[in-house]
């Protein structure tokens, strides 16, 4: 296991807050080769863990392998105190995942996309009016998807991420297509003010790494870097992209 | 050579000795020893094949379906290997069933093709639908993906092809009588040579099976270990893959 | 912001974590999800498939008119102006079942596509109940194609009147629907996320539905014949144990399909 954060812990939080994310040795093949190789970490709940990496190195991977979409190979993983793949189901509903597509219907509306989410979660109708006034989508709740821009999608994407109050948010390049405005809705609900467990795959390093508790750099499903941020020269990040 | 290895060899070649010997025996009754039926003549003899190429064939196919209720089960690349063995042989099998059956149509009622026997209708049916078997799989590119979408066709084909042969009889016997017969029905001398055939065609299916999964497997062991050397990387472990990899191949320390 | 469920039952037997109190973001605290039931999940999926099939109106009305324009092309390479018995039977079962693999072919793109699927696995529910769901979604297709279908093809080749066939027609139709939609289902899973994946739904669908084909339209073949009489119960008893088995298969095996 790498240096681990010596952060400390969120306003508010316990004497035992919790790991929210056990990694050890977590290796996903993709026939013959690594999307991931080994890969070892552990974050507190609450924190903020960054995944840099070039195009190709493993970040999507990870990413899905701790929403429970994609199973490990080798290696342990334990999300939230449940061991993955066996109590995945355990873990479902806890879980809040931004990813490069919005998944999201099209032809149906906002509010019909969310309603349809909050269906599956057990949430409650009023919580998606709630959320439509948090990214400021209310006037345009019932256009369907296809009419309008990717930045009013990406803030659908981002109400829906965090609908049912998840504990842990997994979000890949979550300010992709935001304007200002959409960025600064998008700020208490998935940035470092939401109180939440996040794990955030960046290719801005200089902009995300601020608000980070560890850092985790991935070069070809390897771990190359995991520190925290006042612990990694400049010098490092950058030979990750090289 | 590991010990797997050796064993597995070994076996191999017995089994293959057997198989020669099982063929040679077979062929030998049947040109010799089972009687000239009174009204097909020599030509009723391809039933001595057909039959059981088309036994073999549907247990191959049911096989492959177990195979692959064992990979979905354990994850393990080794069953979706063996599956995909099975089915592949079964379809050959199933090819020469087709033929062999047409030659028999042909001598018997002049056409290449009748819909009055509900095998090989059954076969044609079934032919059709593990010929996709193939393109399936090619038409997925994640190993993973292919090998567990592959199983989930293999077994409910698998369950198709009793109900399908259930319900083809069904049709059949609705408008033409059987011209079969079971094997109840044969006089003696004619149900040995068949038993004896069966025998010898299930050992065949068995051994090229078994030919087939050891050069799958060599291949796989040659991909690798060209991986490693093109990777020209020493960080990477010698180890024995035990986890639920996707690969073909086991690397060896 | 306490949820107020609908039709949630709580989880059993997960590991609570104890998290920290709130703060000033109320977060509820503890892992109480609440899992919809098996119902309430097969209730959101259909509608939302009937929501979005409403809106673009993609399988329908596109495999009402097929039939139609099938039975046409039937009329003129048959040379017949009238069918009936065996011939009849023949035409309607071939008919909706062709028009049955472009419903098919339909059925999952819009998820493959829209990376749907994630949406759906990351939720806590029965991964089951997608199965039950599409398989109706498609099922209802199915009806609503036999209620266009079945009057058109009275209508343009049916020798016989469709009166003395009506009460069991309806139910031969309905054991077909069900294998259709069951197998149906199964396949437009295995071949959305494939390359040629209308060809491969219908090379797989086709030869898995044969059994479908002579359960029906042996079944309907005497209700359409100029002297109507009843429908053969082992055709049923056939229909029906096809259901039954491949309903069960495709339920069972359906779960690994939905796997990245």
């Amino acid at each position: 296991m790498g240096a681990e954060s010596q952060a400390p812990r969120p306003a508010g939080a316990g004497p035992d807050a919790s790991i929210a994310l056990e990694l050890e040795g977590l290796t996903r093949r993709y026939g013959e080769r690594d999307a991931l190789a080994d890969v070892s970490l552990s974050l507190a709940a609450g924190q903020t863990l960054v995944v840099l990496g070039p195009n190709g190195a493993g970040k999507t991977t990870l990413l899905r392998v701790l929403a429970t979409l994609l199973r490990p190979h080798a290696g342990k993983v334990s999300v939230l105190g449940n061991a993955l793949p066996s109590t995945a189901w355990a873990v479902r509903g806890r879980i809040g995942l931004l990813s490069h597509e919005p998944l999201l219907y099209r032809e149906l509306s906002a509010r019909e996309n969310l309603r349809f989410h909050a269906r599956l979660h057990g949430v409650a109708a009023a919580r998606v009016d709630e959320l439509l006034a948090a990214v400021g989508m209310t006037r345009r709740a019932e256009e369907p998807l296809r009419e309008l821009s990717r930045g009013m999608v990406q803030r659908v994407a981002i109400a829906r991420a965090v609908l049912h109050d998840p504990e842990l948010l997994l979000l890949d390049e979550p300010r992709a297509n935001l304007d200002p405005a959409g960025a600064d809705l998008a700020e208490p609900l998935v940035g470092a003010a939401s109180g939440r467990t996040r794990v955030l795959c960046s290719h801005d390093p200089d902009l995300d790494v601020r608000d980070a508790d560890l850092v985790l750099g991935l070069r070809a499903g390897r771990q190359a870097l995991l520190a925290a941020p006042a612990q990694i020269a400049q010098a490092e990040i950058g030979g990750l992209y090289r | 050579m590991s010990r797997t290895q050796r064993a597995r060899s070994q076996s191999l070649g017995l089994l293959a000795v057997a198989t020669t010997l099982a063929v040679g025996v077979a062929l030998g009754m049947i040109f010799f020893y089972a009687p000239l039926e009174a009204e097909q003549g020599f030509l009723q003899k391809i039933f001595y094949l057909h039959v059981p190429l088309a036994i073999v064939a549907l247990c191959g196919f049911v096989v492959g379906g177990v195979f692959a209720i064992q990979h979905l089960r354990t994850r393990e690349s080794r069953w979706d290997l063996r599956s995909y063995v099975a089915i592949h042989m079964s379809l050959i099998f199933g090819v020469g069933t087709l033929i062999t059956g047409s030659i028999w149509a042909k001598g018997s009622w002049g056409h290449w093709w009748v819909w009055s026997e509900p095998t090989l209708v059954s076969f044609l049916i079934v032919f059709l639908l593990y010929a996709t078997y193939q393109p399936l799989r090619f038409a997925i590119e994640d190993p993973e993906r292919q090998a567990r979408y592959a199983s989930v066709f293999a077994i409910t084909a698998g369950a198709f092809v009793p109900m399908n042969f259930i319900a083809v009889r069904l049709s059949t016997a609705y408008l033409h009588p059987r011209v079969l017969g079971g094997t109840s029905n044969l006089p003696p001398q004619m149900a040995l040579t068949f038993m004896v055939s069966l025998i010898a065609i299930a050992l065949l299916f068995v051994t090229l099976c078994r030919l087939e999964l050891s050069a799958k497997r060599t291949r796989g062991r040659l991909r690798a270990l060209r991986r490693r050397l093109a990777e020209d990387d020493p960080a990477i472990p010698v180890r024995r893959i035990r986890s639920a990899a996707p690969a073909g191949h086991e690397v060896h320390a | 912001m306490s949820a107020v469920v609908e039709d949630a039952t709580p989880i059993e037997g997960a590991t609570p974590t104890e998290s920290a109190t709130p703060t000033g973001a109320e977060r509820r605290s503890g892992p109480t999800v609440r899992r919809p039931s098996f119902a309430a999940t097969v209730g959101a999926l259909l509608h939302k498939e009937l929501r979005v099939e409403l809106r673009t109106l993609e399988s329908a009305p596109g495999m009402s008119l097929f039939a139609v324009t099938v039975f046409v092309l039937f009329h003129f390479g048959l040379n017949k102006n009238s069918v009936s018995g065996d011939e009849a039977a023949g035409i309607l079962w071939v008919t909706l079942l062709l028009a049955a693999v472009l419903g098919i072919n339909r059925l999952f793109v819009a998820d493959a596509e829209e990376g749907g699927f994630d949406g759906f696995l990351l939720a806590p529910v029965d991964r089951g109940a997608l199965f039950v769901a599409k398989a109706l979604a498609l099922l209802i297709y199915l009806l609503a194609l036999e209620l266009v279908a079945v009057p058109a093809f009275a209508l343009l080749l049916l020798q016989p009147s469709l009166g003395p066939a009506l009460p069991q027609l309806p139910a031969v139709l309905l054991l077909g629907d069900l294998g259709v939609a069951v197998i149906g289902t199964l396949v437009a899973a295995l071949a959305a996320r494939t390359r040629a994946r209308d060809l491969l739904g219908a090379l797989l669908a086709l030869p898995l539905l044969v059994p479908v084909v002579i359960g029906g339209a042996r079944a309907s073949a005497p209700l359409l014949a100029m002297h109507s009489s009843g429908a053969p119960a082992r055709w049923l008893a056939t229909l029906g144990l096809y259901d039954l088995v491949f309903g069960l298969i495709a339920y069972a095996v359906f779960d690994f399909l939905l796997e990245d």
